[in-house]
């Protein structure tokens, strides 16, 4: 069984490496800031003793008030896991792109721009994945009719 | 009971008999020609009083070779009916076939979303004249629950022409069984002419 790590140690180790990164962080999840998802992902996969190799899940959720993108991190290695969040404001929602990091997050980064209309900023290849080019919105946002 | 008497002797009997072979012989003198002129007469042999609509379409109904377009779950029923427990085979309902150049019969099952809407269109357009549409499920019938979806096709009917609608949410291979005899049903009312 893949083991959860707590939160708040990850995010005490995250803080001494990338500092003014983490917003909040409990036992399930950690809470970084938009700019620094890069660097805090580059810091979970590459420490030793963390060894974040594999992406799991990237997705995204409209909560009204912000946009939120969710990376569930596992590592191949110690067979652990890790809850990594960013919230973006609505209007000009902006994360950095991760797939320099992993592969793998090449669709989900173009599901999420797709379904909620957030821009990966560094993404090879960011077009509507799902949809065709000219649809017009973002139909996960809750305020699509 | 008394005997009936015979008026006739041993001796007529015999000349009776010489009599028929005699003329058994005298009809006898030539062979009787060996029965295989019909190798010949090809046509002769061949017609058959029918209507043309009706051998046509005896025969299209027996060979409908379906093109499976497996969008959704709908794909597992229709894989299920094809396989050996419920075996369209066995009602001349194969062969199903991976390219739509063979096909004459196009199952449309599952949803179809219009990101895919022109692939689907491209293959019905593939396809060889005469052609049927079956639209299998609830999806492919009318959008099902994602009518009214942002993505969603409501209906195959808005991209191509259905003749069979089977309903259900997947129906059961039994009901695409049926569904496929009611084309055949509906192949048996063509008209030869038919233009369409």
């Amino acid at each position: 069984m893949t083991k959860p790590l707590i939160g708040q140690e990850v995010a005490k180790q995250i803080g001494e490496q990338v500092p003014q990164s983490v917003v909040e962080s409990n036992e399930s999840w950690i809470l970084v800031k938009p700019e620094s998802v890069l660097q805090v992902a580059q810091f979970l996969k590459n420490t030793p003793g963390l060894d974040f190799d594999y992406l799991t899940c990237l997705t995204g959720t409209d909560y009204l008030d912000y946009l939120e993108v969710v990376y569930i991190l596992t590592s191949m290695k110690h067979n652990h896991s890790v809850v990594l969040k960013s919230r973006c404001n609505r209007e000009n929602p902006e994360v950095p792109s991760v797939v320099s990091l992993w592969r793998g997050a090449d669709y989900q980064e173009r599901e999420v721009y797709d379904l909620l209309g957030i821009r990966f900023v560094g993404h090879p290849n960011l077009k509507r994945l799902f949809l065709w080019e000219g649809f017009q919105g973002h139909p996960l946002r809750r305020d699509y009719l | 009971m008394e005997i009936e008497k015979v008026d006739y002797s041993l001796q007529e009997i015999d000349l009776e008999e010489g009599r028929q072979i005699e003329e058994l012989i005298a009809r006898s003198q030539q062979p009787i020609k060996d029965p295989d002129d019909w190798l010949d007469s090809d046509i002769r042999q061949n017609i058959v009083m029918s209507s043309m609509a009706k051998v046509i379409n005896w025969g299209r109904h027996y060979s409908t070779w379906p093109f499976g377009c497996g969008l959704a779950c709908c794909a597992m029923e229709m894989v299920a009916t094809a396989s050996s427990r419920f075996d369209v085979t066995r009602f001349g309902m194969d062969v199903f076939r991976a390219s739509p150049r063979q096909a004459d019969l196009f199952i449309v099952s599952g949803t179809l979303t219009w990101k895919m809407a022109p692939a689907v269109k491209r293959l019905y357009d593939q396809m060889a004249e005469p052609k049927w549409v079956i639209a299998m499920g609830a999806c492919a019938i009318s959008g099902g629950t994602f009518a009214h979806s942002y993505s969603v096709v409501p209906g195959v009917n808005r991209i191509i022409p259905v003749d069979v609608y089977v309903p259900g949410c997947p129906p059961r291979p039994e009901a695409l069984i049926y569904g496929v005899m009611m084309l055949h049903k509906k192949i048996d009312k063509r008209r030869f002419r038919q233009q369409d």
